[in-house]
């Protein structure tokens, strides 16, 4: 069988670490740091979605290569989406 | 095909006709179901880049609109929807294993939570209209910026309505396989649509880990100006 079983003990730690996660963001919301606010709200929520892809949607036991290519492909364009649109904006008042 | 080909007398009864084996059958599966995603990935993501933009030419409005999202139901149902997501683990764990009715409870008890999730988005729903936060139809912001904070609010609500509508067709589809989980359509063999609707179940988790933060958080104590 391809299937990789994960045991229930690593299902429950992820979700804890998901829930201590979230409680993280939320505390940090309150502290004033000006723009390291967004960067550490979107650091732990990218920590987050890891944790999810990785073991919650086993990503990480993933054997099949093609797969990985659709998934790597998937978030490139996503980068070039959002990094190519905010280098047009933030650079148009540089004029 | 002919019937009398001798690799029929051991053909797995869930094995379709334009696979060699049931390996090769459940990588297309999952390599398909991720091609589907990588294309909801990009419907969020356009969403993301003009949610992206606007925020970095209207930060003003961005932080106003921000202040009038509630913190603690936008956390309770971060929490909520994080348990559905261990269930749904939890359920396409079971049906590996070829439990079909430990299948079926934990699928029941995903369904529920992403009820409840959809249950307190209606109560907040519910809040923005009686403010007249809903663009367009009724809308009215006192403050400096109208016009940019309903701009605001038009991401705020295409990003969760959009999101809430995956949630309700997660349910439509785990509630499918719970029953013909329960009736034992799956086994340790074939599960394919159970762990394919858990991805989906997964994905869509992932999009409100992003939306909680940039909707909810991260202006939530700035003053703007």
């Amino acid at each position: 069988m391809s299937d990789h079983i994960a045991t229930k003990k690593t299902y429950i730690v992820v979700w804890a670490s998901l829930m201590c996660l979230t409680a993280a963001t939320a505390g940090s919301s309150y502290l004033e740091l000006g723009r390291f606010n967004i960067i550490l709200a979107l650091v732990i929520a990218t920590c987050k979605a890891m944790l999810v892809a990785l073991i919650f949607m086993g990503v990480k036991y993933i054997s099949q290569k093609m797969t990985w290519v659709v998934i790597v492909a998937g978030l490139f364009w996503l980068f070039i989406l959002l990094a190519l649109s905010m280098t047009d904006y933030i650079s148009r008042s540089w004029a | 095909m002919s019937d009398s080909s001798p690799a029929l007398a051991t053909h797995n009864r869930d094995l379709q006709h334009h696979f060699t084996t049931m390996e090769q059958q459940k990588d297309a599966s999952v390599m398909g179901m991720w091609v589907f995603l990588v294309t909801e990935i990009m419907f969020f993501g356009g969403m993301f880049a003009g949610y992206m933009i606007y925020r970095y030419q209207y930060y003003d409005a961005w932080v106003e609109g921000s202040q009038h999202m509630d913190f603690w139901w936008g956390t309770i149902n971060t929490a909520v929807l994080l348990c559905s997501s261990l269930t749904m683990a939890l359920g396409v764990r079971a049906s590996q294993l070829g439990r079909r009715r430990l299948t079926a409870m934990f699928l029941l008890i995903t369904i529920l939570f992403g009820l409840g999730f959809l249950g307190i988005k209606g109560i907040e729903y519910h809040g923005h209209w009686v403010d007249q936060q809903f663009p367009g139809t009724n809308f009215h912001f006192l403050g400096p910026n109208p016009r940019q904070v309903e701009l605001f609010f038009s991401f705020y609500w295409a990003m969760t309505g959009f999101h809430a509508l995956h949630v309700l067709i997660g349910i439509c589809l785990v509630a499918y396989i719970a029953y013909h989980s329960w009736r034992g359509a799956y086994g340790p063999d074939y599960h394919n649509p159970v762990e394919n609707v858990g991805l989906y179940w997964h994905f869509v988790d992932i999009v409100w880990i992003y939306l909680y933060p940039l909707l909810y958080l991260i202006s939530h104590k700035h003053v703007s100006g």
